[in-house]
């Protein structure tokens, strides 16, 4: 990290006089990337720390909170080494800019996501925090004339002696000093750690109790209008012709414009939008995807497994050790589309100046939002003002290679010639155009006369959400791209089997697709060990037992495994007609184990408890990681037992949460959450408990049935 | 022009009879607490109360409920968070996105109102109606259980 410059510096706290006086610590990016050289010309530095003459400290995030609680946890780390008193912190979203907050392993863009927040902050965060407590310390020690080993600071406050100052007192003085090399500043031994590691409560809870936080559908300003767009019925579609009329005849109803994705319909409210909107008549264009069809993807998903595709991960000669196996299992395993479905359907709001294009949305990816309103506007990035609002959800949607409904937004706006916020439905939502892909597997594995895999062999077949985006240059090597089979290809099962291969294939289908919470993770965890248990069945082994032989050199694992095994009372007597199923998983640098009970009641599964155990390194906020794990184990069980997304005629089938099912609270299991001690690395915690669930279940419904699901969503058959 | 009683003061609105009470408080009223989630009653994030009762406001036309009748948004609770369901959900740190529970609470408080001491079925029944996609289910249910103890101390 570079230092500020004096000259850049004096530029920075001029540019930043609309934040308040006070003292204002910035950092710049190592080796500022070319998107934010492009973006900023000059010096552009950046502010986590602003410490207000009342001694309220503000905390700038260049994250953004969708309830995975970065809002709280980020803002531990800051107040941890600034000696910060907790009651006098407020947290906002910092402006979008990818100078100030783009992310390295991101190519310097600012985006949210791949459960990064917490680890790859993890120093930067520390160390604005610990710069604004020396520089606090100086100014102490100028103030008291001392010399500033004998001072010390303590909940906002800094002492020497007798002497006491607040930081607000000294916030002025402080921010006439130089800032220090962030490198240069020793941080906090964990030992010495306060907040670090403490169970904290959300800071973003009172005005989520209240109805006073503000999403992006909540965003209103005198002039607004709101738009709804009519959208092909078919991904890839187009519009022919349309006639307004009826349209323009309802009360409210504004304007009518074609934009490029289908037709907007600009009114006074949301009400009058839809109302127009359901009067447009449209003669559409359904393009090349008028025949997508669900049953018939499967089936040439089905007959591409059967071939060789690109191989992801090989080692030894996997068909001449096949035909030494003792067994062996041959089986195929299939999940479909899924949707996003976050609660605040998908809104933005746009107002477009000679000057600046203006927005205000929830996203995940305010750096790539900026480049396409820049080049529909023809303003400059840095001209595009976005605020962050808090996301209703995001679980991917709200970050995508296109910034699909950014993008449309300021196309309406654009074209309406006035300040609109468009705003989706939730039929929009489901039938909206990014869905996790369905993916097929097929697998053979041979098992020695120990009962042990000696030969894996594993065909992959689903749709790359990198190709074809800006993302393919880095993310897609030698045809693979990695999120189409991570957790498979970097199995620890894999890992010291001498002959094994996987292969991928990566049909184009039409559908637009995109990751969804756990990505790749969502679909090979549940192939993965759902075939584990299959193999310890095969070999006649316990599926714990089977487990700790073949991770035996994979520790984490293990003692995620352990644990919750431990705590489940694996081996104890379960109520009659329950049974328990285990799996574990690492993804995002988090290990996580879940043991499920489960009944059945006819043909529906109900989940009773889930017992998770969960490694994620250094547990910075283990109250969020708690809360996390239940949200990833709730998000699980809805595509475990309910999701999906089909396609016929080209269209899609579901459209609202009545066919779009997710889990709703009398499904809801008993869960407990059982946190690792451990000093490795912070691991990524908004995803990583989604993998296990689904597997989880899948192996107690056999354990309970005898039957062997093989699909998601889960459906027992009758007898 | 109707007249809606929100919150406890009545107020005279421009809208169409046949304009969702959900539009009504969130583009006319400017009471952007209560949530649009689905539209048609699957998801529970515009619930509110209409002379006590949960209503989904989404499908709730605006001529139906301006004859009188006492809605009672989010905002109508508290707008300190001191209402004790509120109190409880602060406790048991309930929230993540954030974005359902306005729905959720107006569903809990009613509720309450009904049945002050309710048991897992009787939560069970109550929110069912009510999605929340970041899996706050299990705090609700723990929230509801400490509100009960918060009233009646």
């Amino acid at each position: 990290m570079s230092v500020l410059t004096d000259s850049s510096r004096r530029s920075f706290l001029k540019g930043s006089a609309v934040l308040g006086a006070g003292l204002v610590v910035g950092f710049v990016i190592p080796g500022a990337n070319r998107f934010a050289r492009a973006a900023d010309p000059g010096f552009a530095p950046n502010a986590f720390v602003r410490i207000a003459p009342d001694s309220s400290v503000t905390i700038l995030l260049g994250h953004a909170e969708m309830g995975q609680g970065i809002w709280t946890g980020l803002t531990m780390l800051i107040a941890e080494e600034l000696d910060a008193d907790w009651s006098k912190i407020r947290v906002q979203h910092g402006p979008a800019s990818a100078a100030l907050y783009g992310l390295p392993a991101f190519g310097g863009m600012q985006i949210t996501g791949g459960s990064t927040s917490t680890w790859m902050e993890f120093d930067r965060y520390r160390q604005a925090g610990a710069a604004a407590r020396l520089m606090l310390i100086e100014a102490a020690a100028k103030r008291f004339n001392v010399a500033p080993s004998q001072v010390r600071t303590e909940a906002g406050v800094v002492i020497a002696g007798e002497q006491r100052a607040t930081y607000g007192e000294l916030a002025n003085e402080a921010g006439q000093l130089p800032v220090p090399d962030p490198a240069s500043i020793k941080l906090k031994d964990a030992k010495d750690w306060t907040l670090i590691g403490k169970p904290t409560k959300r800071l973003d809870s009172p005005e989520k109790i209240t109805g006073q936080a503000k999403f992006g559908m909540d965003v209103q300003f005198e002039g607004l209008l709101t738009a709804m767009v009519a959208r092909p019925p078919v991904l890839g579609g187009s519009v022919r012709s349309f006639d307004a009329q009826a349209a323009l005849a309802v009360p409210g109803v504004h304007k009518v414009l074609q934009v490029p994705t289908g037709v907007a319909v600009v009114a006074d409210h949301y009400w009058a939008a839809k109302l127009g909107r359901d009067a447009l008549k449209i003669d559409w264009d359904l393009g090349p995807n008028a025949g997508l069809d669900s049953v018939a993807l499967l089936q040439g998903f089905r007959k591409l497994a059967s071939t060789a595709g690109t191989p992801a991960s090989q080692a030894g000669d996997v068909g001449a050790a096949l035909a030494k196996a003792t067994k062996t299992v041959d089986v195929e395993y299939s999940v479909p589309y899924l949707a996003h479905a976050p609660m605040e359907p998908l809104n933005c709001t746009v107002r477009i100046t000679n000057q600046q294009c203006e927005i205000w949305t929830g996203t995940q990816f305010q750096t790539l939002d900026q480049m396409v309103a820049a080049k529909i506007t023809g303003l400059k990035p840095e001209q595009v003002v976005i605020h962050t609002e808090f996301l209703g959800g995001g679980f991917g949607r709200r970050a995508n290679p296109t910034s699909d409904f950014v993008s449309e937004a300021v196309q309406v706006a654009h074209a309406a010639g006035a300040p609109v916020k468009t705003v989706w439905s939730r039929e929009d939502d489901i039938r909206g155009g990014y869905y996790r892909s369905a993916f097929l597997h097929h697998a053979r594995i041979g098992l020695g006369p120990d009962g042990l895999p000696l030969a894996w062999q594993h065909v992959l077949v689903g749709q790359s959400i990198m190709a074809g985006t800006m993302l393919e240059a880095s993310m897609v090597k030698d045809g693979i791209d990695k999120t189409s089979v991570e957790g498979v290809a970097d199995s620890p099962y894999l890992a010291g089997l001498a002959n094994h291969r996987v292969d991928l294939h990566s049909p184009k289908t039409g559908i637009s697709v995109l990751w969804l919470r756990s990505v790749g993770h969502t679909h090979t965890a549940f192939v993965m060990e759902s075939l584990i248990d299959e193999l310890a069945a095969a070999a006649g082994k316990d599926p714990v037992d089977y487990r700790r032989t073949l991770l035996k050199d994979h520790p984490r694992h293990l003692g995620v495994l352990n644990l919750a095994v431990e705590k489940a009372n694996w081996q104890a007597p379960l109520p009659a007609g329950h049974a328990l199923g285990v799996a574990v998983h690492e993804s995002f640098g988090s290990y996580v184990a879940q043991v499920t009970e489960v009944s059945q009641d006819n043909l529906k599964i109900r989940v009773h408890r889930v017992v998770c155990a969960v490694d994620c390194g250094i547990a910075v906020n283990p109250a969020s990681i708690a809360a996390q794990m239940e949200s990833c184990i709730t998000f699980g069980l809805g595509f475990t037992l309910h999701s999906k997304v089909t396609f016929k005629d080209g269209q899609v089938v579901q459209s609202n949460y009545h066919d779009y099912q997710v889990l709703r609270f009398n499904e809801m299991p008993e869960v407990q959450v059982h946190i690792l001690p451990s000093t490795e690395k912070p691991g990524g915690i908004g995803e990583a408990g989604v993998p296990p669930t689904a597997p989880a279940v899948a192996n107690a419904v056999y354990a309970l049935t005898g039957q062997r699901l093989r699909e998601l969503p889960l459906q027992l058959e009758g007898v | 022009m109707l007249t809606f009683n929100i919150n406890g003061n009545d107020q005279p609105l421009e809208v169409p009879g046949d304009m969702p009470l959900l539009w009504v408080l969130r583009d006319v009223a400017h009471l952007t607490g209560t949530k649009f989630g689905c539209g048609m009653a699957q998801c529970g994030a515009c619930t509110v109360h209409v002379d006590g009762a949960p209503l989904r406001s989404c499908i709730t036309p605006a001529a139906a409920v301006a004859n009188g009748q006492k809605i009672v948004t989010i905002e109508g609770l508290s707008s300190d968070g001191s209402h004790p369901v509120q109190r409880a959900w602060a406790e048991i740190d309930v929230v993540q996105c954030g974005y359902c529970q306005s729905g959720q609470i107006m569903s809990a408080v009613a509720l309450l109102a009904k049945i002050p001491a309710p048991t897992d079925s009787d939560i069970d029944q109550a929110l069912s109606g009510n999605i929340c996609r970041c899996g706050t289910y299990p705090r609700i249910r723990a929230a509801i259980k400490r509100a009960a103890h918060i009233a009646e101390a």
